[in-house]
């Protein structure tokens, strides 16, 4: 998809997030903001996925195409966005989220059955561990896809992170291109206060991982670039990570450059002012 | 039935933050560690105070658990709070050898317990955490109804030598218990004296236990109501003493049905003296987003199924 139309998605996918969170007056836009651009690029430009009549056709074990993983889970908004735009489910569906008896949990989770969703997340630090085995279970079936992971960089502070970290490239797990969100926040303020990661990029590299930087990571050129780069790296005994860089809220000017949008809902007032900002592109749910 | 009133509602967190604040002020052995949950665990007063016994963990529960154990070497008594799911399933193992097993003085402070945790889901609603951590040799499981007794049960568990699991959570509820009491561990308080069934609640649930025994006393039952707050040790005594009275017992918590009160209760029934029991408890299943009022519904766990287990229970103590 050419860039424009990959932004248009973006647009929609903005308006979707925070018209979602305000309806429940719940959920996590700071995060979902920030990491539109991945996702959007992902899903209409980067991941093959099977299709019939231009429909995503969902099966659990996914062969013969690419899978993602989603290991920040409370950034379901953005996620349920890209994926109801994609067809895996009714768009009118983003209007029960977090509501009673919905399948639009308030992280994801396979218990209610979503399309598109292969494994719960929500408590931190457990999505990449989930996709290093789904990638080697891929290579044992001789299916050549890949398998993306996105995580958050609070989320690195959990210890199972480096043990997946310690494992992918012991184990040539070079079918993988995970990702991490860096926005410098998490709940309690920027991650450099609350727990420094300092140089993870660094780290990576030394448990063995092909390390790459998106520096503009609301940059839809810039991350479609950075995705084929990793693309082009696959294959050569190592797991690529991309440390993309992101602001939280990205897209509605109060929401961003700060912890203290990562879990609020919008009043109606703010809704008004963020939608304000944010095009109206393929019709809102 | 006593009347039960009150004038404010208030979450059960805000008054551990409550406690923690007058801890800091009085002991200074005490130290706080979160894991990037602050503000969840309303610990700003303490931090604002003694910010050198606050201890930020970031996001990484294992090592919390891990570092609070070390600092009881030492004479510290740390209070390692989290949300109830990371603070127990998420580090189980973490408290079985190194809080448990090697006895150390840690205080596990847990928020968002239960179902009344809401929009978040059921990957953060935990409701098996008083099984796991009751089964834990040595450990006192401690699960408070409102903002007072919370608090008092904060400050209590300082003074207490041995681990703790303090259990509370997200909502806003009465406060209908006195501000200035006393928390004894491991001591029933009894809510109302009654002759016809014996209603066995704890924390958020005992609410509702006292709004079922005024409807249930409109319809000439006479309930006795018991708040469990101390899950382990359990007053046995109390539980008996009641029984012998009603026979016939209900149990209500917001927990699963498996490894929860219910079944602390009934192991003490079967032991001593059998009477019919009926439980107010998750069906063996997991939450789902929605909010606290309507999964209280939904699960099972409002007033209303408390009313209706107290007759089914009646009825089969008269069948
Ligand atoms: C194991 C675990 N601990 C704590 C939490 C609570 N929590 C949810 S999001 C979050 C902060 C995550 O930070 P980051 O990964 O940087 O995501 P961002 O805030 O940037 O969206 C925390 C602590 C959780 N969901 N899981
Ligand atoms: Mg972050």
């Amino acid at each position: 998809m050419e860039i424009e139309q990959l932004e248009k998605v973006a647009s929609q996918v903005r308006r979707d997030i925070v018209r979602m969170v305000h309806g429940c007056q719940s959920g996590h836009p700071g995060g979902s903001l920030g990491c539109t651009e991945i996702l959007v690029a992902l899903y209409f430009e980067q991941m093959k996925i099977k299709e019939e009549n231009g429909k995503p056709v969902f099966d659990m074990n996914g062969e013969g195409e690419d899978l993602f993983f989603l290991s920040n889970g409370h950034i379901s908004p953005v996620w349920y966005s890209v994926l109801a735009h994609k067809g895996y489910f009714p768009k009118e569906e983003m209007a029960t989220f977090r509501k009673l008896n919905s399948r639009l949990q308030g992280h994801p989770t396979t218990h209610e059955h979503l399309e598109g969703i292969r494994i719960a997340s929500g408590s931190l630090g457990q999505g990449m561990s989930a996709a290093i085995g789904a990638a080697l279970a891929k290579k044992l079936n001789k299916d050549t896809r890949t398998v993306f992971v996105l995580m958050g960089d609070g989320e690195q502070q959990e210890g199972q992170v480096w043990e997946a970290a310690s494992f992918a490239p012991h184990h040539e797990v070079d079918n993988l291109i995970a990702m991490i969100d860096l926005n410098g926040q998490q709940i309690d303020g920027p991650t450099l206060k609350v727990m420094n990661n300092r140089d993870l990029g660094k780290k990576y590299e030394a448990f063995g991982w092909e390390v790459i930087t998106i520096e503009e990571g609301n940059d839809m050129a810039a991350v479609v670039k950075g995705l084929y780069e990793a693309k082009s790296r696959l294959g050569h005994g190592r797991p690529i990570m991309i440390l993309v860089h992101t602001g939280m809220g990205f897209g509605v000017d109060f929401m961003m450059g700060s912890h203290k949008w990562h879990g609020v809902a919008p009043n109606d007032e703010q809704l008004a002012a963020a939608l304000g900002q944010l095009e109206e592109t393929l019709g809102d749910y | 039935m006593k009347k039960y009133t009150f004038t404010e509602k208030k979450d059960t967190r805000s008054g551990f933050g409550a406690g923690m604040h007058v801890l800091g002020q009085q002991n200074p052995n005490v130290v706080a560690l979160c894991a990037d949950l602050v503000g969840s665990l309303k610990l700003e007063a303490f931090i604002k105070e003694n910010p050198d016994r606050f201890v930020q963990c970031g996001i990484s529960e294992a090592n919390m658990i891990g570092v609070s154990a070390g600092l009881t070497i030492g004479g510290k008594i740390p209070f390692a709070t989290t949300f109830a799911n990371f603070a127990t399933g998420r580090v189980y193992d973490q408290i079985r050898q190194s809080v448990a097993y090697s006895n150390k003085n840690v205080k596990i402070c847990a928020s968002h317990a239960g179902l009344t945790l809401g929009e978040d889901g059921a990957t953060h609603q935990i409701l098996e955490d008083l099984g796991m951590m009751k089964m834990l040799p040595g450990m006192t499981v401690i699960n408070p109804c409102d903002y007072n007794q919370t608090k008092a049960a904060t400050i209590a568990i300082a003074d207490h030598e041995g681990p703790v699991y303090l259990r509370f959570g997200r909502p806003v509820i009465p406060v209908f218990t006195d501000a200035d009491q006393v928390f004894e561990i491991g001591k029933a308080w009894m809510v109302n004296e009654g002759t016809d069934v014996s209603i066995f609640a704890t924390g958020h649930m005992v609410w509702e236990a006292i709004q079922a025994g005024e409807q249930l006393e409109a319809e000439g039952i006479n309930a006795e109501i018991i708040n469990i707050h101390t899950i382990k040790p359990l007053d046995e005594e109390a539980i008996l003493k009641s029984v012998s009275k009603t026979g016939c017992a209900v149990t209500a918590e917001e927990h699963n049905r498996l490894g929860g009160l219910g079944d602390s209760v009934a192991q003490v029934l079967v032991k001593n003296k059998l009477v019919p029991q009926e439980y107010v408890a998750v069906n063996d299943s997991f939450g789902e987003s929605g909010t606290p009022a309507q999964l209280m519904e939904k699960y099972g766990l409002t007033a209303k199924d408390i009313v209706a287990a107290a007759k089914r229970a009646i009825e089969r103590k008269n069948a």
